[in-house]
């Protein structure tokens, strides 16, 4: 019996470490990419965010006046914070599914340099930290640069246009207009992806 | 039925002296000296309050021991999201006076795995310092120590609490040397490519509410003068 008992010990420990070694404790959901080939190379990708029903939030700060949302939130009252804006979004796919978060912050009147900038997170892709033109094209464009990229867009490098897509609007499910962010990104030469 | 009884209390018995073994082993954990601390760069350091009541923002799925700030935020109950942490907050610099604004977004890693102690976050904050920049953190974080001497304790005292003095890195990556990759994005940070670590200090938790006396800290290897562009400039 004790002999049977030790077989039980050693098969617990074992089964144990097997267990432990073997499961995987993290399986996050995973939306098909809706990557689209360009022409000249590298892949295009569009993100959306219908607004308002994606923001998560918002704050802007101009001289005594701030706005913020959802109500309750406190924004810092810093001087310093003056002119600076910030909103947080989900963001969906071309299915409009939604399959990240995405930061945008900008000050017209940063004493260091206006900015406009995106953060975009997929948690089961990465992150892409986005650089925006202040100025728009004549037909409401505006484009950007990708700074930094991390997992999948790590070695990744091009560009980004930021879009308000008006006409988007739909009284049915409340939207009141469409942001549309649409990346091109090339991966490095000798990257074996 | 006595051999069968035998084994059963036999695997029983092999599977709880490995999960104690696993629990308790004292060769696993984070270390609270990071690299940056031993190196000879110059460090700035940002601080932040960990305790969801003291952010500006946060949310998560709503269902998670930490709940979301204020009452009528956005949930992140998405199957892509759920899992999924947003955080903003006011940062403030060594001297305890506010410094700017962060935003970490993070998301449990698939490379987590128990039998090396690693429950891994991935983890990336921009950083908005008024006067001087704007900045990118991406890391990867591992709460393996977080939840072993602190969550698992609280949920076994009788008060539903956790006290007591505890301070850890939590960044493990994906730097060579466990640190976190910084990017200037603008300002005079513009080019910079650093390094970072964060740490996290707490003294009390709750089970029902989550962090109840807990700070964040960013270390970076930025000097308090550093002005990036005009270094690249006059190269």
């Amino acid at each position: 019996m004790i002999k049977t008992f030790v077989l039980g010990l050693i098969l617990g420990l074992v089964g144990a470490a097997s267990l432990v070694y073997f499961v995987q404790i993290v399986d996050l959901h995973r939306e098909a990419s809706q990557i689209s080939v360009r022409p000249n190379g590298g892949n295009a990708e569009t993100f959306y965010i219908n607004l308002p029903q994606d923001r998560i939030f918002a704050a802007k700060r101009s001289e005594d006046t701030t706005n913020v949302f959802p109500a309750g939130l406190r924004w810092p009252k810093d001087q310093d914070l003056d002119g600076a804006a910030s909103e947080i979004f989900k963001l969906r796919n071309s299915d409009d599914v939604v399959v990240g978060i995405a930061a945008r912050i900008s000050n017209s009147r940063e004493s260091s340099g206006a900015f406009i900038q995106w953060m975009l997170h997929f948690p089961a892709r990465g992150s892409m930290f986005l650089r925006m033109q202040l100025a728009p094209s004549e037909d409401g464009v505006r484009n950007g640069l990708l700074m930094a990229g991390t997992r999948e867009f790590e070695t990744l490098n091009g560009g980004v246009s930021e879009y308000f897509n008006a006409e988007a609007a739909d009284a049915e499910y409340e939207i009141a207009g469409r942001l549309e962010l649409v990346t091109a990104l090339v991966g490095q030469l000798g990257d074996e992806e | 039925m006595k051999y069968a009884i035998s084994l059963i209390f036999g695997l029983v018995c092999g599977a709880v002296l490995f999960a104690a073994g696993f629990y308790y082993n004292p060769f696993v954990g984070q270390s609270t000296l990071s690299a940056l601390s031993v190196s000879e760069v110059e460090l700035s350091s940002l601080s932040y309050s960990s305790v969801v009541g003291d952010s500006i923002l946060f949310t998560n799925d709503g269902e998670s021991i930490s709940r979301p700030y204020p009452n009528k935020v956005a949930e992140l109950w998405e199957p892509t999201l759920v899992d999924s942490q947003l955080l903003v907050t006011s940062l403030l610099d060594s001297r305890g006076m506010p410094a700017g604004i962060g935003i970490k977004m993070s998301s449990p890693s698939e490379e987590s795995n128990l039998y090396g102690a690693e429950i891994l976050v991935n983890s990336v904050w921009h950083l908005y310092i008024p006067g001087r920049g704007t900045l990118a953190i991406d890391q990867t974080e591992n709460y393996w120590s977080y939840l072993r001497d602190i969550v698992i304790p609280a949920w076994q005292s009788s008060s539903d609490s956790w006290r007591g003095s505890w301070s850890r890195n939590m960044t493990v990556g994906p730097g060579q040397l466990g640190t976190a990759r910084v990017t200037g994005l603008g300002g005079e940070f513009d080019g910079l490519q650093s390094e970072a670590v964060e740490s996290l200090n707490a003294r009390a938790y709750s089970v029902l509410q989550g962090p109840v006396s807990m700070s964040g800290m960013l270390m970076m290897a930025i000097s308090d003068d550093t002005d990036v562009r005009d270094t690249s400039d006059s190269e």
